[in-house]
């Protein structure tokens, strides 16, 4: 079987100014693959979302979602892409299928076709009795659930999550890593995640790019990125220091230290 | 039953299109407008406690003020009470100061990660700010109940016929655009609330006062009524003036500056909003 390539990279790069934040990456993901970009805050993984959903344009190299182009042809990327941020975005002042409703409107979804699809989302994602509460009441790992469900909505070929678990308790942590496990298995939707959690990584991912000050410093799976260390009983933080040299980018500056927090705060 | 959602998940590429079907643009731009609306109406409806603290604002002026300037007589009205006057100056104030304001919606969404979400939807642009700018005239609306209900309480003589009050939400609706635009314009640019509360300051008092919302234009000194003449909310007031109090509208001049402002600035705010996020 051809493998189909979802997601395709080359050479993307992203400059603020004269500093790189995303240096020349290249990459693609294969249908039904999970792949991980992992590194610390700063090291340029959300730039890459924001410039692979089109929401960032890019400042050289190429890449393509389903083979449209994210330059010439973004309205046709978006069509093929749910998306996760990493700030918690389902609306706080609508219910849980108020959320939902209003995704399916904005998408087109015929009124016909709502309710079948907004129930079965709301079952899949086990909101089914919240669905009436207002998302301000939801806990982390429900507000979590919700935007993985209305990002799935349209059927998107690939799923791109940023930081999908950051400042979720342990408990919830888990619960969004068995979902996505379970769609995996059940689908076969690429997803891309970013995290700079390396147990996550190890967890979710099929393949991981290892990002560092803009680069890719490594890219392999996770058992083949330990193996890699020379150390039998290395984990996947010491693959992470063995492939960046222990030079991690300490750039996660102020606002995105606030940021984190903020998030933290806010799912409680 | 989950399976039935997503059975054909991927690889559909052709199929991927909403309902499988191809849409127009129009389509998919009225759509995608409606959707906003009616998002944010929904907010409002869940949470009305805005509409009545903005309501206070327009009562006080007329209540206070009004009351005190229509004692005074120093300000030509064209034969009618200072009251009634000044009412329609008041409601385009209204209009103004929920709008201008309306921008940091804009920067709160974009911190919560709402904006990004939106922005990824494969719908265009401009999409939002029509639909935000179309909710800030609903919001607005309130406000001319708000006027109705005080001018008929210390009774101030106004029509309020079914043609002027059709007149009314019309004008109420383009202007909030402009200023809801204008608002999201300077929201992509400031990026911070906290500079943003500062700008919006900054912009409604000469807005208000440039204006011909309390005060003739032809008492102005000439530096004063060139300013009035560049003020869109010059001509809002023009418009409710004449809807609500002398029955004499120049509707193709003050509707044809009014559109042609609310295009330009939906089209800056639609080229400006997406860097937002940058």
């Amino acid at each position: 079987m051809v493998e189909t390539e979802i997601v395709h990279v080359e050479n993307l790069t992203k400059l603020f100014g004269h500093k790189a934040a995303v240096d020349h990456i290249s990459f693609s993901v294969p249908q039904g693959e999970v792949f991980g970009l992992v590194g610390p805050n700063g090291a340029g993984k959300t730039t890459t979302v924001k410039m692979l959903t089109t929401l960032l344009p890019s400042s050289g190299g190429s890449a393509s979602i389903h083979g449209y182009d994210i330059r010439k042809h973004p309205s046709q990327v978006r069509r093929f892409i749910g998306y996760v941020p990493q700030a918690l975005s389902a609306d706080g002042d609508l219910t849980g299928y108020e959320n939902l409703l209003m995704f399916c409107k904005l998408l087109g979804i015929s009124g016909t076709e709502r309710p079948r699809r907004i129930q079965e989302i709301l079952e899949m994602m086990d909101l089914t009795e919240a669905a009436h509460r207002r998302v301000k009441q939801y806990s982390g790992g429900m507000v979590r659930r919700l935007e993985v469900g209305q990002a799935m909505l349209m059927r998107p070929s690939v799923l791109l999550l940023d930081e999908p678990t950051v400042g979720l308790d342990p408990v919830a942590r888990r619960t969004v890593w068995d979902l996505l496990n379970s769609f995996r298995q059940q689908y076969p939707l690429s997803i891309l995640i970013t995290t700079h959690y390396m147990d996550e990584a190890e967890a979710l991912c099929d393949r991981v790019a290892i990002m560092n000050h803009g680069h890719i410093a490594a890219l392999d799976t996770p058992a083949a990125l330990r193996a890699g260390t020379g150390n039998p009983e290395a984990t996947m933080e010491d693959a992470f220091r063995f492939y960046t040299g222990g030079d991690y980018a300490e750039e996660a500056d102020y606002r995105d230290v606030k940021r984190t927090r903020k998030i933290a705060r806010r799912l409680g | 039953m989950t399976s039935s959602v997503l059975a054909r998940l991927p690889g559909a590429s052709a199929e991927n299109m909403p309902e499988g079907r191809q849409e127009s643009w129009l389509a998919v731009w009225l759509r995608g407008i409606a959707g906003v609306v009616e998002l944010e109406v929904r907010k409002l409806w869940h949470d009305p406690t805005e509409v009545f603290t903005r309501a206070v604002q327009p009562a006080l002026w007329l209540l206070i003020f009004g009351e005190a300037f229509s004692r005074l007589r120093a300000i030509p009205t064209g034969g009618v009470s200072y009251l009634t006057f000044m009412a329609p100056g008041i409601l385009a104030q209204s209009m103004m100061f929920i709008s201008i304001f309306f921008g940091i919606a804009i920067i709160w969404e974009r911190d919560l990660g709402l904006m990004q979400k939106m922005l990824a939807l494969p719908l265009p642009r401009s999409v939002f700010i029509l639909g935000k700018a179309l909710a800030a005239g609903v919001r607005s609306l309130a406000q001319v109940v708000v006027v109705i209900i005080i001018s008929l309480l210390i009774e101030i003589p106004l029509r309020w016929q079914l043609v002027p009050l059709l007149g009314v939400i019309a004008t109420v609706m383009i202007g909030a655009m402009i200023f809801a635009s204008f608002s999201m314009i300077l929201a992509s640019i400031v990026k911070t609330r906290e500079r943003f509360m500062g700008l919006g300051q900054l912009f409604t008092m000469p807005f208000f006062f440039a204006s011909n919302a309390l005060y003739p234009i032809s008492i102005m000194p000439p530096w004063l009524q060139v300013l009035s003449r560049i003020n869109p909310l010059t001509y809002v007031v023009n418009l409710l003036r004449g809807f609500l109090v002398t029955g004499q509208v120049n509707a193709s001049a003050d509707f044809g500056i009014l559109i042609v402002v609310a295009v330009v600035m939906v089209v800056v705010a639609t080229k400006l909003y997406p860097t937002a996020i940058y």
